[in-house]
């Protein structure tokens, strides 16, 4: 069943005018262990259902958990990475719920003492710089997955039964949250998305998650309010799950601004609840009303002991945390002299780290970007992937490029000779000699077909006799179509000039 | 000296999902209203100077290396379920609280 109960929405504009906006995002990042927070299941994604199990995550009687070290180690630098303070002493605690999705019948969680806490992190939309305080950062372990069997769209809704997967039950995650996001105004959509693409930068140089929003390493749940003005109490808010795109963020920001608007427009309360976001329509349907804590019966997780981060090993992860991302994004732009422009096309392509790559193996800043956006952009795009994913490397294309320079390729060959590596031929070196696509600099050859060229065009060879350069066009068009697109096309103009000088 | 109303302990059966009677809550509840007693007479002993004591072993940091391990075969994991379908766990539709 699609979500067919249409709530009345004001547009966004509307709603903006009357109310302010107060944002809250939590993100659950999947962490990229070789393991899983308490046992030693792998975790690799995409595995036959249930082949990535053992006692431990499967919650089977008389198992017993051990902490993942290196997940704690990424907990702390993410901790770290945000300007949060990291606990001196804290416990697991269990969160207990009956779901099928948990098959131990709670989630070993973190509850009033987050391993993280009480940092900042900074995010800019159309040159306007916003703070975002960070309440927590916490470990806990991800859910199995299920699949909803007999209703029409394999959604809950009319479902018949579920069936469930557990190879992702105890795949250790971090959550991030944030405190009360306010005096966004109505850019609190593009404020919900930056901070969501920034935290995606920050852990993906951190190199502590593979954060791919599609396969669900990153997910994110929008807690909006709406109040009457800057100084009135915070409204009532509603948290809307599984917004998992950059795209979806946004949206759904301002979906809920429009709904939560219209409500209050017309004298009703907001419900304070969790809200279903329907990707394919845009818009969210209400789910359960929320549970308190206390339902929770949180309680410290008796089967593993305090964490109790030593302070030497917490400097010495502090001191060897990657430069910020936007630190990083201003020294390279300074560095490669891209106007402003550019650089957000670079990173909105999410080819900084490429670019980067292309011009540390020799290209020049204007050449690597030139062939990452345009060249390697739209094959990434007709292959459905991202850039990174592409069967080219940054080496890859700098040789190319270098190729151009040396005069051994036109652009045009340096097109096929891509064509050659993506379709695994070998290196660009290679794939000139394999397919012979060396441009033609034997003087010899070239003269002779301008020669020829020539003599087949007479009248135009006259035009460029009576000093109409622009002819050589032609001529220039036929000598290229015999040297099948293998010759410097600057060299051929050259060559007949002089001999119809 | 605490107590435990009907009301609370029939929200916690619902919470543990335990079915309990009209005439079980009537039994049980001032049954656990004798337990909490008795557990909040240990905290008249504990003075300021003891802390709540969750882990009584004095140990913290017990980590394991991050390697894999092994586990069961699907098969193997599935040995114990009610039924099973597309190599899953087949389980009951999920109830209305989810939406």
């Amino acid at each position: 069943m699609t979500a067919t109960t249409t709530d009345p929405v004001l547009s966004f504009d509307e709603a903006m005018a009357r109310f302010d906006p107060v944002l809250g995002l939590e993100v659950h990042v999947e962490l990229n262990t070789v393991s899983k927070m308490f046992c030693g299941c792998s975790t690799v994604f995409g595995a036959p259902p249930n082949t990535q199990t053992c006692p431990v995550c499967l919650g089977l009687p008389g198992s017993m958990p051990v902490v993942n070290g290196k997940a704690v180690e990424a907990a702390i630098r993410i901790g770290l990475a945000l300007n949060c303070s990291i606990a001196e002493w804290c416990r697991f605690a269990r969160k207990n719920y009956f779901y099928p999705d948990m098959p131990k019948n709670f989630q070993t969680s973190q509850y009033d003492e987050p391993i993280a806490y009480d940092g900042w992190t900074e995010v800019d939309v159309d040159g306007t710089t916003y703070r975002i305080d960070i309440e927590r950062a916490h470990m806990e372990e991800d859910t199995g997955k299920s699949l909803h069997v007999g209703g029409a769209t394999g959604r809950i809704h009319g479902a018949d039964h579920s069936l469930v997967d557990y190879n992702r039950a105890g795949i250790p995650l971090i959550e991030i949250v944030t405190k009360p996001v306010e005096g966004t105004g109505a850019q609190a959509p593009q404020v919900a998305r930056a901070y969501v693409a920034h935290l995606r930068d920050l852990l993906l140089g951190l190199g502590v998650s593979d954060v791919r929003m599609e396969q669900g390493s990153l997910r994110c749940d929008v807690n909006l309010s709406l109040r009457e003005s800057p100084s009135a109490p915070f409204g009532t808010r509603s948290e809307t799950k599984n917004v998992n795109s950059l795209r979806s963020v946004e949206r759904a920001v301002r979906y809920e601004t429009g709904r939560q608007a219209a409500r209050l427009a017309a004298g009703e309360r907001v419900v304070q609840e969790t809200r279903h976001w329907h990707e394919d329509t845009g818009i969210t349907t209400p789910g359960r009303s929320k549970e308190e804590a206390e339902d929770y019966r949180y309680f410290p997780e008796p089967d593993l002991v305090p964490i109790a981060p030593d302070r030497a090993w917490v400097e010495q992860l502090k001191a060897g945390l990657p430069e910020p991302p936007r630190e990083r994004r201003a020294r390279l732009q300074q560095e490669w002299g891209f106007s402003d422009l550019e650089m957000r096309d670079t990173v909105g392509a999410g080819a900084l780290g490429l670019v980067e790559e292309t011009i540390a193996a020799g290209a020049s800043p204007a050449a690597a970007r030139k062939w990452w956006l345009s060249e390697m952009a739209r094959r990434a795009n007709e292959q459905g992937v991202e850039l990174t994913a592409l069967a080219v490397t940054p080496a890859d294309v700098a040789r190319v490029q270098a190729l151009v320079d040396e005069g051994k390729v036109n652009d045009k060959l340096a097109r096929q000779v891509f064509d050659g590596v993506l379709a695994g031929e070998g290196t660009p070196d290679e794939v000139v000699e394999k397919r012979g696509l060396a441009v033609v600099s034997d003087e010899g050859a070239l003269s002779a077909a301008v020669d020829r060229a020539i003599e087949a065009n007479p009248d135009v060879a006259q035009k460029i006799r009576d000093g109409k350069v622009a002819a050589a066009g032609a001529l220039i068009g036929a000598v290229m179509k015999e040297m099948r697109g293998q010759a410097d096309a600057g060299r051929v103009r050259e060559l007949i000039l002089e001999k119809l000088a | 000296m605490p107590d435990i109303t009907r009301e609370e302990v029939a929200h916690l059966a619902d919470l543990a999902r335990i079915d309990l009677s009209d005439a079980e809550l009537d039994h049980l509840a001032p049954q656990l209203a004798v337990i909490l007693d008795s557990i909040a007479s240990i905290s008249e002993v504990a003075a300021e100077d003891v802390p709540p004591t969750s882990h009584p072993l004095p140990l913290t940091n017990v980590f394991r290396e991050d390697v894999h391990r092994p586990g069961l075969t699907a098969e193997q994991a599935l040995s114990g379920a009610p039924a099973v379908e597309e190599q899953r766990f087949a389980v009951p539709r999920i109830l209305g609280e989810e939406g």
